[in-house]
Order: C-alpha cells, then structure tokens, then sequence
C-alpha cells in the first residue's frame, strides 16, 4: 500500500517492480557497476525476469507456492515418519475435510457470519472514529492513549466478560471480530485525514471553506486507500477475533468444532479447521483488494494499470 | 492618503509569542490590477505574507486592508496557487479546476443547476492556458508544467480579484518556467487581476511584474521598492534588452548585500 504523502499528483508511478528499478539502475551507470560483476548477472536476470513476469506465471504464481507447500508439507511427514497424533499429512487433512463436510459447512457458515458482522460493525465504528480523531487534534490527544490501552489487551481476556454479558455462542464471537479488527480502521482513516498537505489546506481556507467542507471534498477521498488497506488487515484479524470467542465459548463455528475435535485427539480434523479458516481469511481479502483497487484506481496506478 | 487596493500598514508578524518577527515594519501598497513580485533571500517571510494578505493568519501588530476592508478571516476574492501544484488525484483536470467552484459563493450554490455553463467556463480557461483536450484526464497523466498550468486555472476559475503566487514555477526546468510566464502574463493582461507573485528568482520578478519589492533576511523588511517600466508584452528576446538586464543585475546586488549583512 502507498502512503499517498505530500504531493501525490507529481510523485512518479508508485509501485513500480523492485527487480525492474535495480536493472535500470545498472543499466543507467554502466561505468561503476558495468566493471564490478555485472556483465555475467545482467545476461542471466532478464532470461528469469522473462520467465518471472510472464503473464501466466504470475497467475500461476500463488497457486504453484500454496501447491508447493502441500506437497512439502505431505512429503516431510512421510518422509520422517510424524505419527497422526503429533502431525497429519496435507491428504489427510483434507480427506479431513471431505469426510466431515457436513460439519465444517454448518460451523465455517456460523464463523464467517459472525466474523462479517463483526467486522460491519467495525467498518462503521471504525470510519466514524477515525473521521473524529484524524479530524482534529484535540479529539486526537484525548483519545489516542485510551484507543492504544485498549488495542494493547489481550482480547482473550475480554472473552470471558463478554460470556458474563452476553452468554455463550454468537454474541460474544460477533463483539470479539469487532473489537479485534476496529482498531487498523481508526489509526488508518485517521493518518489520512491528518496528512492533508498543508498548502491544499490553505488554498481551500483561504476560499472559504468550512471544516466540514475540506473534509468531505479533500479528506475523505484522500483517506479512502488508507481506508481499504486497513479493511484487508481488518477483516483477517475479525476472523482471529471470532475463532478465539469460539474456542473459548461457544457450541458453535469452526473454534468450537476444533476444539472438540482436541477433545477427541482428531489431528486431522483439527487442521481441517485450520484449513478452513485460512481459506475463508484469504477469499474476504482478495475479496476486498479487488474492491479497493476498483474504488481507489488513482492510488495504486503506478501498479494496477497493468 | 490613496487607498490601495491591499494596503498593509506597518505590519508585524510573529508566530508565537517570544518568537523572532517573520515580518517587521512592512508597509505596501498595491493598486488593483498591478502585479506585484516580492523577492528576498528565503526564510524572509514571503510566504508569511502571503498568510497575512489572504487572511489565513492575523498581523500581530499593524493592519491589513484588501479591498477597503480590513482582514481579519480568509477572503475569498483571492486565489492562490503554491509551488507543489496539490491537484486531487482522483479527480480529473476539469474537476480539480472547478473545485472552488464547489466553495465560494455565490458560485456554489448556482452550480448544481448551472453546471454545463461553468464546465464551459473552465473548458474557456483550460483552453487559454492551452490545455485544451486534457480536461478529463487525471493530474498524474500531466506533466509537471501542465500541471502547474491546471493550478493556475483552478486559482482563478472564480474569478478572483487578487491572485496569490507563492514561487509557483519554482519546481519547473528552466523551458517550461518561462513558457509559463508567458501564459500568466498573458492571463493577467487579459484579465487584469490583482497580482502579488513571491519569488526568489529574479529574472521572473523583473520579467513579470510591475512593482518589485525586495526584502530583507528575517525578520523581514521591505528595503526596496524598484518601479519596472519595461513594455509590454514582454517577451523571451525583451529579456535580452540592456533595460532587463540592468533591472536584473540591481536587484541581485540589493539580494547580495542583503544575504551579506
């Protein structure tokens, strides 16, 4: 994610490949770097720059090292012999999951339900915040020290409270995903709002305008990439939220089925779950990079242009 | 006592209390539709005026008067334009012009059901600046000259009465500065606005401007008031005439001595 800084309009592309600047880079001093060891380097890197940015190979990319790890990950085990109970091959964890499919769609549907309420209630909580202390300095100091205390406990700790409260089950999962994932939304809206390059700020008070005014034609635009960055961060962690709130107290949702599953000493169901969980964290996130990218085209031009 | 269009009278500046003034004792008067340039060594206090004029920050002592009013909230007969040309990314050229249109009144609250005629109106100004065809695309497709000239519009699309210049072309190669004081002379002597340029560069004071005042290093004083009678328009071979480079070379030993004191 770019920090859209001071003057975004005239800073160059913003992500540009990093291989790609460093060859140019040698390219451009041919006398300095041309005499070290370059000769050699530079006729193999563009042949593997070739092959690495290829169109397809950068589809295939994350595939081809999620695959990898499976097949690490089942042939380690095999291969040193890792009885079940300590670790179960990839195969069995996912036989694990067809086996047990009934099971994990019921309990994966509670835990994603809570987790996206949750984390709409933190979107909401989060913008609104994050409007109040990025827009003024006074709400700033008043609140920063409370919001960081706050962000700093453990929200384990906050569990069995909210059981106290609320009971067990879908309340406390649902205000757990919040409570985790509010937080990357304030302190990001809030750094956008308050980076407002100074002379914009001048340019639009000397026009006349109100706070309410620059906020709304200037900051909120400008914050939305710090917005949406905070949204990818912030839906993972409501996932770490609503999955702790179950394991702790629930009968329901993937926490409480691994935790039975424990109980039972079922290896294989219990990295079933794992499994599970971390393929839902990672579709909510894709599914929020391809939002921000068609929301905030101008922030990451200098990469999603293509 | 002629009143000036913006009369400051013995002005004085201080950001803080117990601070150093950033501006002391300084007096101008500017007629309307003069253009005015202000140079000095930096950190003088330039862009503390500018402040001042639009009335983003009070004098500490002493008054400033801008149109026969004195200043004591930002005005909004004036438009500005900064060095870091701060155009909105996400919108496109014409939006980032329009923008104060979506501020000031009365033009605020007329452009909702007037639209089309004040995107004709920014088109009119873009085309001037000779931007014409760039309307729609967004400022990072421009290059910084453009975007310097898509600046320049937007401080002037309400029609200001002042405009404010705070080394606006101080980021530019040395071809494109002066391509660029062609196109704002040429804006100015169409439109005969107020203008108050601070810059350090003084081939730009003396080929743009009417008045120059010269300031001293902080706190910052007006040393020197130089007339510049140079006709115009004024063009790239007038830069070349004994007159202008005469003018020039004052005021670069009134800078020296000033930076040697």
């Amino acid at each position: 994610m770019s920090t859209t800084s001071n003057a975004a309009s005239t800073r160059p592309p913003a992500a540009a490949p990093a291989s790609g600047e460093t060859a140019a880079d040698t390219a451009a001093k041919p006398t300095r770097a041309a005499t070290a060891s370059a000769p050699p380097a530079r006729k193999r890197r563009p042949m593997l720059k070739r092959v690495a940015d290829h169109k397809g190979a950068k589809r295939a990319a994350p595939w081809v090292t999620t695959l990898g790890l499976f097949v690490v990950w089942e042939l380690a085990v095999r291969g040193f012999d890792v009885p079940q109970s300590v670790l179960p091959t990839a195969s069995e964890s996912f036989a694990a999951i067809w086996t047990y499919r009934d099971a994990i769609w019921m309990h994966a549907a509670q835990t994603l339900f809570t987790t996206v309420v949750g984390f709409a209630v933190a979107v909401v909580f989060g913008l609104v915040l994050g409007a109040l202390v990025g827009s003024s300095r006074t709400i700033y100091d008043a609140l920063n020290p409370m919001l960081i205390g706050f962000n700093s406990v453990p929200k384990v700790a906050v569990v069995p409270i909210l059981v106290m409260w609320f009971g067990i089950g879908t309340v406390p999962a649902i205000l757990t995903a919040f409570l985790i994932s509010f937080f990357p939304i304030v302190v990001n809206v809030a750094t956008g709002l308050a980076t407002l390059e100074p002379e914009l700020r001048d340019v639009l008070r000397s026009l006349g305008a109100t706070r309410r005014d620059i906020l709304m034609k200037v900051g909120f635009p400008r914050a939305m990439p710090f917005f949406f960055a905070s949204l990818k961060i912030a839906i993972t962690l409501a996932f770490v939220g609503s999955v702790l709130s179950e394991t702790v107290a629930s009968d329901l949702g993937v926490g409480y089925l691994m935790i039975s599953a424990s109980s039972k000493f079922n290896m294989p169901l219990l990295f079933a779950g794992l499994l599970v969980i971390a393929a839902m964290g990672i579709a909510m996130y894709e599914l929020f990079n391809q939002i921000e990218r068609r929301s905030t085209r101008w922030a990451t031009r200098g990469s999603g242009g293509q | 006592m002629t009143a000036g269009f913006v009369e400051l009278d013995r002005v004085r500046l201080q950001y803080r209390e117990g601070d150093e003034f950033a501006l002391d004792q300084t007096s101008m008067t500017i007629k309307e539709g003069e253009f005015v340039a202000v140079v000095g060594p930096s950190g003088c206090g330039k862009s503390s005026l500018m402040k001042l004029v639009t009335g983003l920050m009070p004098p500490t002592e002493g008054t400033v008067i801008v149109n026969g009013q004195e200043v004591t909230d930002p005005i909004s007969i004036v438009g500005m334009a900064f060095q870091a040309s701060t155009l909105l990314p996400w919108r496109t050229t014409l939006q980032n012009v329009m923008l104060p249109l979506e501020i000031v009144q009365p033009h605020r609250s007329r452009l909702r059901r007037h639209r089309t005629e004040y995107e004709d109106k920014a088109r009119a100004l873009l085309a001037e600046v000779g931007l014409s065809g760039c309307e729609d695309k967004h400022p990072w497709e421009l290059s910084g000259g453009m975007q310097q000239r898509a600046n320049l519009c937007r401080a002037l699309i309400h029609e200001p009465r002042l405009l404010m210049l705070d080394e606006p072309f101080g980021a530019l190669d040395a071809f494109t500065r002066e391509e660029l004081w062609d196109t704002l002379q040429a804006l100015w002597m169409e439109h005969r606005f107020t203008v108050i340029l601070v810059t350090h560069d003084l081939r730009e004071a003396a080929y743009l401007a009417d008045t120059i005042y010269v300031m001293s290093k902080r706190p910052g004083r007006i040393l020197e008031v130089r007339k510049n009678d140079i006709p115009r328009p004024r063009d790239q071979d007038t830069s070349f005439t004994q007159p202008f480079v005469d003018l020039v070379h004052e005021l670069r030993d009134h800078i020296r001595t000033v930076r040697a004191t």
